[in-house]
């Protein structure tokens, strides 16, 4: 019997029709191509054309189709039925739902905005929600930032006007040396594959500074497990190595940083601050004169060394500080966990990297003092970091000390090293302050969020109470840029600074792995006062998913799937630009949603109509939007400058331009983005190169040239610690007093994170990776990716191993200072031999996301937030101390102490709590 | 017939490199996605939302931890997936001829329509690449995508396997491995691409690249003291670091 | 390897079946009329039983038909064949029998042949599959012919002959087991081997591809217990080896002593069978950490 091969059609057709927009399955937002076959979506994959992704996705994105037909979907608005937290609803329509919410609103608007609160989560608008928040007029509006990543955010803003991530981005395509400072995946997932991927390519170096050694630390060339926390600490010993050597690019620091300014030495309220003119202009010596000169005046040649009626300059300051033997590598290792060889080892690689190999473009370009360069000179070592250093309690400071050291190598948008991107760079001038003046029926001032220059611009009372419910901007945390999430609740509840009505939150699972103590804010939603009524008395929730947190809602507003809706990824909040260029993006309905939801921007601009909120209704209260999608066409937040970038007016103006009706239809056009690319002299240099910022003024980022020097030494920092020594009219309360005085300090530095206060009974640092192939919590309700990460286990180094005598199958119990679980183990030897880790957001509460109540994730996965708690351990001085950076305010979640002993198995992971009731049906079991 | 086809000039492959391979699955959810709606019936899951859930996939990423002789552990992540064997032995056990190597490129293949699911040809594979669908009932591997890579509806640049494409990373490599010039051959001449198993005698024509050797870069110095700090004081060193100026 | 009771039952069953027709072609004993019906009749039943069976295992049993196709590569092929002629040409001889007719002889021996050519054949299927060290061995078609034999002489009634083939049957078992266990090894194949890594240093599983189960983690990852599996073992060399070969022995001979003979036997088959398969390792395995 012959056989012979079958016929194969090796062409079949791959869809009917493909529809480009982009993906949301996390906040890297590269393109898609969503293939649909008989209307429905039967293929996602990566838009090659796409700025962010290039054609690539990952493994979520994917996977999509099963996050768009996951039977967790909301189907219609939820009214709560039975008691807060049992996940008992009525589905309602949403006349009835818009009701009820106006009917809570309104009298909060008239008689007292602030006992709203509006926090949102993963929001991709911010720029639009905050939009709203004002208009409402309560100063208690933030997104996640606090919570996330904040002190990369302000700390790269404060030193260099741009940070990590969203702001910048290596140079991969000249990089000869990439160090990489605590990240497992961060939101600029695929461009760092890519870049890395890049990188390997050419055959350049990667290291990988962490302690754990698995994904980007698994492929890097060299890795240095250093103990958590410390990182401040090693880097200031590499910049101690680099300045002894002399290994410094001296030439770049006097002229784009502050290092040649004037620190005022007279003791008194001016102390600390840099000498400036008349015209408010910093200072520097000028060496052709030795005379003082601003320093922007053209053909000025800062003097790093000078000395002016007693005032030294920065540059003095920094090197004599660094150069003393506390930052000598013998005087870290122990510490830091890296043995002083090693430590001078990779001072060594940085230096020759940047120095021995520059990278020389023959690019002319013009700097902001008309001084022109011949070439474009650039010390290929690039850096990148993430929450490894930023969710410390001294992150803050960490993260300037890495900026200090990019900037001491002058590797700080120069080829090769780090770039931002558009429209960053912006000097801290270029930001607002913070808004908090409220006013019932009227909207608020301004944003609420900001950058401070000094204590003048905290979110007071008049009493010098906090004026927002999460405390930002108050003595506890001045910087805090992007308000304090993991405090909304905690603070909330306890009436602390003042009690709230109404929280409205967005995309955000706070009863479950978004929050710290997990189990406390559980009972801190659902606690009554002596009258009976819930402490916080209306949650109102927007999720598109049955997740952990819409049991303790009492509305639910159903959003739709990222398929389903317009979505604006905007210039005017977090764009998706590159180094080369400046790009925003849409998401719009390829597809229509079969159940009663509505895309929660839309609901927003219903809402706004309803209670007439400024900004959403003309002079005569008549509705300016319909939808989202109006605003995102009509909406302008200067006159010419509105949400998205692309084909203004006629089509032709980029950045400024009038409303264009036809916009959205030009952004499908194009594959749902819109790119402008960067002339090619402006590409490097940022801050100070003309050409650049004529071209950012002509596309709307701000509206005259914004020249800056990059912040070595912190003038509002310092005007804090001023404060803290008793100068002005601002005053801290003393119990905050001495914490000012040590952590403000003008100059990067390292302290102890708070969390080594636990002690040594808790001699063991606990941390969470994020898993590549999972969202937070929202990845398990995905039937492809719940099948690589179903439930997670603690690893363990080989030294705890070994001590506990654990063996494969065991539990561990796991108890910090605040709480205990008892999870399975697992060992891993490429790890620091003091830290014990797992992945984040694996667990899940019993009954959401419409899994089955024995699914793994909520037998055997389990939460470390447990562990974490939002205070720190009582001080016996009956304050309550947050688990938070004392500058920004940003989420400690790294500086957990842990002790580990075997523990016998129980049934299954431990804390378990009851079962939620399903606000959807349960599952079908097989699919397709 | 199963017996295998003469060897054929055109082996079209994978390389996938392992110093580079991050280990983000990206690649296998590609996979899954395109070959759900591909080739043949689509790739089921079973209890899919459910305590015990389990599927089919055509490409899985492993990660192992390897302790070398000098340095610490090393975690590289290791993606697995049908290596299209030159000399299968999936295809000869194969009852039905449904399993079978394509004469024209040596992709390896199962014609759905004739497997009866027996099971067989997966014992046969000491990689785990085929995996017996089980709500079809009939058996699934990686087929190369060969559904893509001569599709004429797709443009030239999509005609690439959909792991290859999404890869973040580019830790994967398609092209003709029969072909000393290709750029996946000369890969694989550069890197030292190896077999899997050899002792297998499955002959393999997908190649993985080592990773490279990690640790500390080679000895630099170039961090001699400008001066002893301590001995000039900071006086001094300001003064030398000045000059350099 | 997943024991699975339909290929347990498949290759006890047939193999007794087929050794048993094998034992009736070859005319070991002499019966017609009602005895011929019961023994010929047990002899397809088995066989019979046994290939059904063996369809369970199947993702698509309608197709059955078309296993018949690649007998020159596949010895499924081969043995789907071999069963068929085998009892094709069996069948005129047992009807022959039945009815008291001269029974063609020539078929007989023909008939006889092609049922050990089946059983070779079954064996095979295993044999050849060198991702098993342990099946990929001489050790397994011997196995798979001395059971066939054993059973054969047993259920023909010919007690001494069944006797010393179960005893021979002991030992192969013994045989089996213990070179069985270093075949793996012997093989060579490594985790480090597996993922090209040994050269690297020396490799463990860190983190499985998927905390989901799959085919491969079903089907071909089996852990047996090792005390489970040594008095399993036990088990089987005394049930299929000594004590039918005691029983057949010692007991008077009998139409009830051949019958508890190969009841304990055959439980010893399965129990060795169910062995065979669920110690088998599976080169696979390595990849998820396990042998
Ligand atoms: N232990 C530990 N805990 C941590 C961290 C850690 O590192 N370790 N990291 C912290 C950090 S940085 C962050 S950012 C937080 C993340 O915390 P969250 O922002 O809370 O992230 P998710 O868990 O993804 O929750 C987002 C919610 O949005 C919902 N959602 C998804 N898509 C949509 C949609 O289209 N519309 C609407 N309306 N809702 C949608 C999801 O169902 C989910 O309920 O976790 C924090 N928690
Ligand atoms: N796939 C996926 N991508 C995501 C997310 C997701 O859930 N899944 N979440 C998004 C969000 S909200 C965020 S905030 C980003 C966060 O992205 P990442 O910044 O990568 O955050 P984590 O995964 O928490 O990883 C923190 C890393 O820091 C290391 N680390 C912890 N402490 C220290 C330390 O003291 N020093 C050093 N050097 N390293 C340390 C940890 O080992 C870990 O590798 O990821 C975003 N991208
Ligand atoms: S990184 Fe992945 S999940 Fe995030 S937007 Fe890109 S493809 Fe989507
Ligand atoms: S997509 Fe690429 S980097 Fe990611 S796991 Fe697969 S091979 Fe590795
Ligand atoms: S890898 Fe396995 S399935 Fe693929 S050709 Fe080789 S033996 Fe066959
Ligand atoms: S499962 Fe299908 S392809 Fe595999 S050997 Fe059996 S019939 Fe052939
Ligand atoms: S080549 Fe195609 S079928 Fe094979 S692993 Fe890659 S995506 Fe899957
Ligand atoms: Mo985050």
């Amino acid at each position: 019997m012959g056989f012979q091969e079958p016929k194969l059609d090796t062409s079949p057709n791959v869809s009917d029709e493909v529809r480009r927009t982009t993906c949301y399955m996390c906040a890297c937002r590269c393109g898609i191509n969503v293939h649909l076959k008989s209307g429905r979506v039967s293929y996602i994959e990566g838009n090659r054309r796409h700025p962010v992704n290039r054609g690539v996705l990952c493994a979520k994105g994917a996977s999509g189709i099963m996050q768009v037909t996951a039977p967790s979907r909301l189907r219609a608005p939820l009214k709560r039925v039975g008691p807060r937290g049992s996940g008992a609803f009525e589905e309602i329509s949403w006349e009835e739902a818009f009701e009820i919410a106006v009917g809570w609103l309104k009298p909060l608007r008239d008689d007292a905005p602030e006992r709203l609160a509006f926090f949102t989560g993963r929001d991709q608008s911010q720029s639009f929600t905050s939009f709203w928040a004002q208009g409402f007029g309560t100063p208690n509006y933030a997104a996640h930032g606090g919570f996330c990543s904040v002190n990369m955010a302000a700390g790269g803003i404060y030193t260099m006007g741009g940070a990590f991530w969203e702001f910048g981005q290596p140079d991969w395509d000249r990089a000869k040396l990439f160090v990489l400072f605590g990240v497992a995946e961060d939101h600029d997932s695929n461009p760092i594959k890519i870049g890395i991927g890049k990188l390997k390519a050419r055959g350049a170096r990667v290291i990988g500074v962490n302690p754990i050694r698995t994904g980007y630390n698994g492929v890097a060339d060299d890795w240095y497990g250093i103990t958590p926390g410390t990182d401040g600490l090693l880097i200031l010993s590499l910049v101690h190595e680099i300045l002894k050597a002399g290994k410094i690019d001296l030439d770049y620091l006097a002229r784009f940083t502050n290092a040649p300014c004037l620190v005022d030495g007279t003791e008194g309220p001016g102390k600390g601050l840099l000498l400036r003119d008349g015209d408010g202009k910093l200072l520097v010596i000028d060496r052709a004169t030795g005379k003082p000169a601003p320093f922007d005046q053209q053909g000025v040649r800062p003097d790093l060394g000078a000395v002016h009626d007693g005032h030294r300059t920065v540059f003095q300051h920094l090197a004599e500080r660094y150069l003393a033997d506390d930052y000598a590598p013998e005087a870290v290792a122990e510490r830091t966990g890296i043995p002083a060889a090693r430590i001078k080892g990779l001072a060594a690689e940085i230096a020759h990297a940047a120095f021995d190999a520059p990278v020389v473009l023959d690019r002319a370009w013009t700097d902001f003092r008309g001084d022109r360069h011949e070439k474009m000179v650039g010390r290929p070592v690039a850096f990148h970091a993430m929450r490894g250093i930023s969710a410390h309690s001294n992150g803050f400071q960490t993260a300037r000390a890495l900026h200090l050291l990019q900037i001491l190598i002058g590797s700080v948008e120069t080829p090769g090293g780090f770039r931002f991107k558009p429209p960053y760079p912006k000097p801290i001038e270029a930001h607002p302050t913070p808004h908090c003046d409220c006013v019932p029926g009227k909207p608020l001032g301004g944003p609420h969020l900001g950058f401070v220059r000094g204590p003048e611009h905290l979110a007071l009372k008049p009493d010098g109470s906090p004026a927002r419910i999460d405390k930002g901007f108050s003595w506890e945390n001045p910087m805090s840029a992007h308000g304090l999430m993991h405090m909304v609740i905690p603070n909330a509840h306890a009436g602390d600074p003042y009690k709230i009505d109404t929280l409205l939150l967005y995309m955000a699972n706070m009863s479950w792995n978004s929050s710290m103590n997990t189990r406390s804010v559980m009972e801190m939603l659902t606690e009554r006062d002596e009258a009976g009524e819930y402490k916080i008395p209306r949650i109102i929730y927007s999720d598109a998913y049955a997740s952990e947190m819409v049991a303790y809602a009492d509305l639910v507003l159903p959003d739709t799937t990222y398929l389903e809706r317009h979505d604006c990824i905007s210039l005017l909040d977090r764009p998706i630009c590159e180094a080369e260029a400046a790009a925003d993006a849409i998401r719009w309905p390829v597809i229509e949603p079969d159940r009663e939801v509505r895309g929660f921007q839309s609901v927003l601009v219903e809402l706004a109509n309803r209670l007439k909120l400024p900004g959403f209704v003309d002079e005569e209260g008549r509705a300016k939007y319909r939808d989202y999608a109006d605003y995102m066409v009509n909406h302008e937040r200067r006159p010419g400058v509105g949400p998205l970038m692309g084909w203004r007016g006629n089509g032709d103006q980029t950045g400024r331009g009038p409303v264009n009706p036809d916009q959205l239809q030009r952004y499908i056009d194009n594959g749902g983005f819109h790119v402008a690319h960067v002339p090619e002299e402006a590409q490097f240099y940022k801050p100070w190169n003309a050409a650049y910022q004529d071209w950012a003024v002509s596309l709307g980022f701000y509206d005259k040239p914004q020249p800056y020097l990059f912040t070595l030494w912190s003038e509002p920092l310092q005007r804090f610690r001023l404060a803290a020594e008793g100068h002005g009219m601002r005053q801290p309360p003393e119990h905050l007093r001495q914490r000012l005085k040590e952590t403000m300090d003008p100059l990067p530095m390292w302290y102890e994170p708070f969390g080594e206060s636990a002690g040594d009974a808790y001699p063991v640092h606990a941390l969470t990776q994020r898993p590549m192939a999972m969202y937070h919590s929202w990845g398990s309700q995905n039937a492809w990716l719940r099948q690589i990460h179903g439930h997670n286990p603690l690893y363990v180094p080989t030294k705890i191993w070994e001590s506990c005598g654990f063996s494969e199958g065991d539990w561990a119990r796991v108890t910090s200072p605040s709480g205990e679980i008892t999870v399975p183990v697992a060992h891993m030897a490429a790890l620091n031999e003091n830290t014990i880790w797992t992945w984040n957001a694996i667990g899940k509460r019993k009954g959401a996301w419409a899994l089955d109540p024995e699914a793994p994730e909520a037998t055997k996965g389990f939460l470390l937030n447990h562990l974490i708690h939002e205070l720190l351990p009582e001080k016996g001085d009956g304050l309550r101390w947050s688990n938070s950076d004392p500058i920004t305010g940003q989420a400690a979640w790294f500086d957990l102490r842990v002790r580990v002993e075997k523990a016998d198995p129980p049934g299954e992971a431990q804390p378990a709590f009851p079962n939620l009731v399903s606000p959807v049906p349960q599952a079908r079991r097989n699919r397709p | 017939m199963t017996a295998l086809p003469p060897p054929s000039a055109k082996k079209l492959g994978l390389v996938i490199d392992l110093d580079t391979c991050v280990g983000c699955h990206a690649c296998v959810t590609a996979c899954k996605g395109w070959n759900d709606q591909g080739y043949g019936v689509p790739l089921s899951d079973q209890n899919a939302y459910g305590s015990e859930p389990s599927g089919t996939f055509l490409n899985r990423v492993h990660s192992y931890e390897v302790q070398p002789e000098q340095g610490p552990a090393q975690i590289i992540n290791f993606p697995r997936s049908c290596l299209h064997c030159e000399n299968a032995p999936c295809v000869t056990v194969c009852p039905t001829g449904a399993s079978y190597k394509r004469a024209e490129d040596g992709i390896v293949l199962v014609n759905e329509d004739a497997c009866i699911g027996c099971g067989l040809c997966a014992w046969a594979c000491p990689y785990g690449a085929r995996e017996l669908d089980q709500a079809a009932g009939v058996m699934k591997k990686c087929t190369l995508c060969v559904d893509r890579i001569y599709n004429e509806n797709l443009p030239e640049e999509d005609r690439q396997p959909a792991c290859v494409r999404t890869c973040p990373a580019g830790a994967r490599h398609f092209g003709d491995l029969g072909d000393p010039e290709s750029a996946v051959s000369k890969l694989v001449a550069e890197r030292g691409g190896y077999d899997l198993m050899p002792e297998m005698e499955t002959k393999p024509v997908n190649k993985y690249l080592p990773p490279r050797p990690k640790g500390k870069a080679e000895e630099i110095d170039v961090l001699a003291p400008l001066l002893d700090v301590k001995a000039t004081g900071f006086a001094g060193w300001l003064d030398r670091i000045l000059e350099k100026l | 390897m997943h024991p699975a009771p339909s290929v347990i039952v498949f290759t006890v069953l047939s193999g007794a079946g087929f050794g048993l027709l094998a034992f009736l072609g070859l005319g070991a004993v002499a019966v017609t009329g009602w005895a011929a019906l019961l023994l010929w009749g047990l002899g397809y039943a088995l066989a019979g039983i046994g290939l059904l069976a063996s369809a369970f295992h199947l993702g698509n049993p309608q197709r059955a038909l078309r296993a018949f196709t690649q007998w020159r590569t596949s010895w499924l092929s081969r043995e789907a064949w071999a069963a068929v002629v085998s009892l094709a040409l069996l069948a005129p001889v047992a009807l022959a029998a039945v009815f008291g007719a001269e029974p063609p002889a020539a078929l007989g021996v023909l008939g006889a042949l092609s049922c050990l050519v089946t059983i070779a054949a079954t064996s095979m299927i295993y044999t050849q599959l060198k991702t098993i060290p342990r099946w990929n061995f001489w050790t397994t078609p011997a196995l798979f012919m001395g059971f066939a034999l054993a059973a054969g002489a047993m259920l023909s009634g010919r007690a001494v002959l069944a006797a010393l083939l179960c005893l021979a049957l002991g030992l192969l078992l013994v045989a089996a087991f213990r070179l069985g266990d270093g075949r793996f090894a012997a093989v060579g194949a490594s985790l480090g081997s597996a993922t090209g890594l040994g050269s690297v240093g020396s490799v463990r599983q860190f983190a499985p591809a998927h905390t989901g189960s799959n085919y491969l983690l079903r089907e071909m990852i089996h852990d047996v217990g090792r005390k489970h599996a040594a008095r399993l073992r036990m088990i089987a060399v005394v049930a299929a080896g000594l004590l039918p070969a005691v029983i057949l022995l010692v007991l008077p001979a009998s139409v009830a002593t051949v019958a508890l003979a190969a009841l304990v036997h055959l439980a010893g088959a399965f129990a060795a069978r169910w062995l065979f398969f669920a110690e088998a390792e599976h080169v696979v395995g390595l990849y998820y950490g396990r042998r």
